[in-house]
């Protein structure tokens, strides 16, 4: 598989296309609303966050953006409805998503992600090596991370 | 001496174009954003850090003598370049630096106030907007723009209607960086002189291009990077008349711009020093010299009718392709070889990234124009600007590679 076709995988690029959780859902008690924009691009991403309790319960998104940022907003979403099933995730295993997930990303190609732990994500491993790109599939994920901390 | 034009002989000077990406032999097309450097000038920095740095201005000793010799020869040098005596040409370290010198300096000298108009075009790179923003909001002066049609050409009927006796400042592109179109300066510049207005023009895109002569275009005031036109970077010009420069305020004050200081207060030197306070770029200056003393050895009209054909062929390979829409689509205007366009259906970023997979280094993103690609409906796109030493071979390079986008990425036939 070349450089390029590493980066941009089939699973990516369906993704990027077939954008699971957009459309932002209406607010819920205990939601927050974030607007994150990656300013060398002018890619951006509006992200809601539902909390119940300790449990993420809801995470919906708008944007536009390269297929990267798309993709990753997308797999994200995918990632917490897998994993979280009707109740939702619990916050600090969401935060250790996301802690994890950024160590991949910054490590030019050294960690790979677990497909076990990041399962559609995982394919986001090739954009490591392309450090210009790691904002990209960041955006979601700092989102979240920060809807998090206001929710 | 002037040789004839041979972009391979050209091409030989330029050490980072043997460069490969991911074994792709490197096409250079981002010599809008900066330009790649030939050898005279690394040698010539170089040479004047191994053999006369010393500070400039200053000083009795040999070397200090030297290096200011070499310093004021390349003011002369830079601004025959384009046209000027060199008391007219203040060192800056580039075309930010510039315009916010003369903005800066504008509001100084309280030459504007409520109910003023300073005019830009809608074609703006940011450095050439925010600090007209700045200087309006701190004065209370108006920010008026001149729209662009769909086609990229400036609206000169609007311009008309803009322009009137309350503008102080009308600022223009020479040429856009994201349109590549020449802008009628002669024209904005009538309008301007019957509105008694200061012109200000940003020659960035041209100054790599074409042969100027900035007291010839009527402006007021210009502002050009070294690093666009085979230079250092950290090095630009501001250009001025001398009764404009005269009447303008230091902006940046401090050591080596004045005569006389007392502990209450300064009185300064004429321009061009008045505007260079501090310790000046001096090697940088010395490369640029040595930069456009390389670019005037070859034929102006040679390098023109290359750059020209380079153009046409970008832009006319770009519109036989399918999705692919051009900014500044037209063939009625004069431009330069650089040319932004969107894929349908695929974002600027991902086409860079293809490109790059084949050796092409484009732009990609707003190019510092958000509001022009807000106008066009888009956030993002990409930018192919040739230089001297690009090929015709390059600009197939390319266009072959565009054309295989949209099928990499799943989009369209």
């Amino acid at each position: 598989m070349s450089g390029l076709e590493a980066l941009y995988q089939e699973l990516i690029l369906d993704h990027a296309k077939n954008k699971r959780g957009f459309g932002l859902a209406e607010p819920g008690t205990h939601s927050a609303t974030v607007h994150q924009r990656n300013p060398i691009c002018g890619d951006e991403i509006t992200l809601r966050v539902d909390v119940e309790g300790d449990r993420v319960a809801s995470v919906t998104w708008e944007g536009a953006g390269c297929s990267i940022s798309q993709a990753s907003a997308s797999m994200l979403i995918a990632l917490l409805r897998e994993d979280g099933g009707d109740d939702g995730m619990p916050r600090a295993d969401v935060e250790a998503l996301i802690a994890e997930f950024r160590e991949s990303l910054r490590s030019r190609g050294k960690i790979p992600l677990d497909e076990e732990t990041f399962a559609d994500a995982a394919a986001l491993s090739g954009v490591s090596k392309y450090t210009a790109r790691v904002k990209c599939a960041m955006l979601a994920w700092v989102a979240l991370e920060e809807g998090l901390r206001q929710a | 001496m002037t040789l004839p034009f041979d972009v391979a002989a050209v091409r030989a000077d330029f050490p980072l174009l043997e460069t490969e990406i991911d074994g792709h032999p490197l096409v250079y097309l981002d010599s809008g954003a900066t330009s790649q450097k030939p050898r005279a000038v690394l040698d010539a920095e170089r040479d004047f850090l191994e053999h006369t740095n010393s500070a400039v201005h200053r000083g009795a000793h040999t070397l200090a003598a030297e290096a200011t010799e070499l310093f004021e020869d390349a003011r002369v040098t830079v601004a025959g370049f384009v046209g000027a005596a060199p008391e007219q040409l203040v060192w800056t370290s580039g075309a930010t630096a510039g315009l916010n010198l003369v903005a800066g300096s504008l509001g100084y000298a309280g030459r504007l106030r409520e109910g003023d108009e300073i005019v830009v075009t809608e074609a703006e790179h940011h450095a050439n907007l925010i600090p007209w923003q700045e200087l309006a909001a701190r004065t209370g002066a108006r920010l008026r723009h001149i729209p662009v049609h769909d086609d990229g050409t400036l609206d000169m009927n609007a311009a008309a209607e803009t322009i009137g006796e309350r503008t102080r400042v009308v600022a223009f592109p020479h040429v856009s960086n994201v349109l590549g179109i020449l802008n009628p300066i002669a024209e904005l510049v009538a309008l301007a002189r019957a509105a008694g207005a200061l012109t200000v023009l940003d020659a960035c895109q041209s100054a790599p291009h074409l042969a100027l002569n900035l007291p010839e275009t009527g402006v007021d005031l210009a502002v050009f990077s070294g690093h666009k036109v085979y230079g250092p970077y950290g090095i630009g010009g501001l250009w001025g008349r001398d009764e404009v420069l005269d009447a303008l305020p230091p902006f940046t004050t401090g050591g080596s711009m004045i005569t006389t200081v007392t502990l209450e207060r300064a009185e300064y030197l004429p321009a061009p020093q008045r505007f260079e306070a501090g310790t000046q770029p001096v090697s940088q200056a010395v490369g640029l010299a040595a930069a456009v003393r390389w670019l005037g050895e070859h034929d102006a009209a040679e390098v023109h009718a290359h750059e020209t054909a380079l153009e046409k062929r970008m832009r006319e390979g770009l519109r036989s392709i399918a999705g692919i829409r051009l900014l500044g689509d037209t063939d009625a205007a004069e431009r330069v070889a650089l040319q932004a366009f969107a894929v349908e259906g695929v974002h600027a970023h991902d086409v860079g990234q293809f490109l790059d997979s084949r050796g092409v280094a484009v732009r990609v993103g707003h190019h510092c124009a958000q509001p022009l690609h807000r106008r066009f409906g888009l956030t993002a796109s990409v930018r192919a600007s040739a230089a001297i030493h690009t090929t015709e071979a390059e600009v197939d390079t390319f266009l072959d590679a565009v054309s295989g986008v949209r099928g990499f990425f799943g989009v369209g036939a």
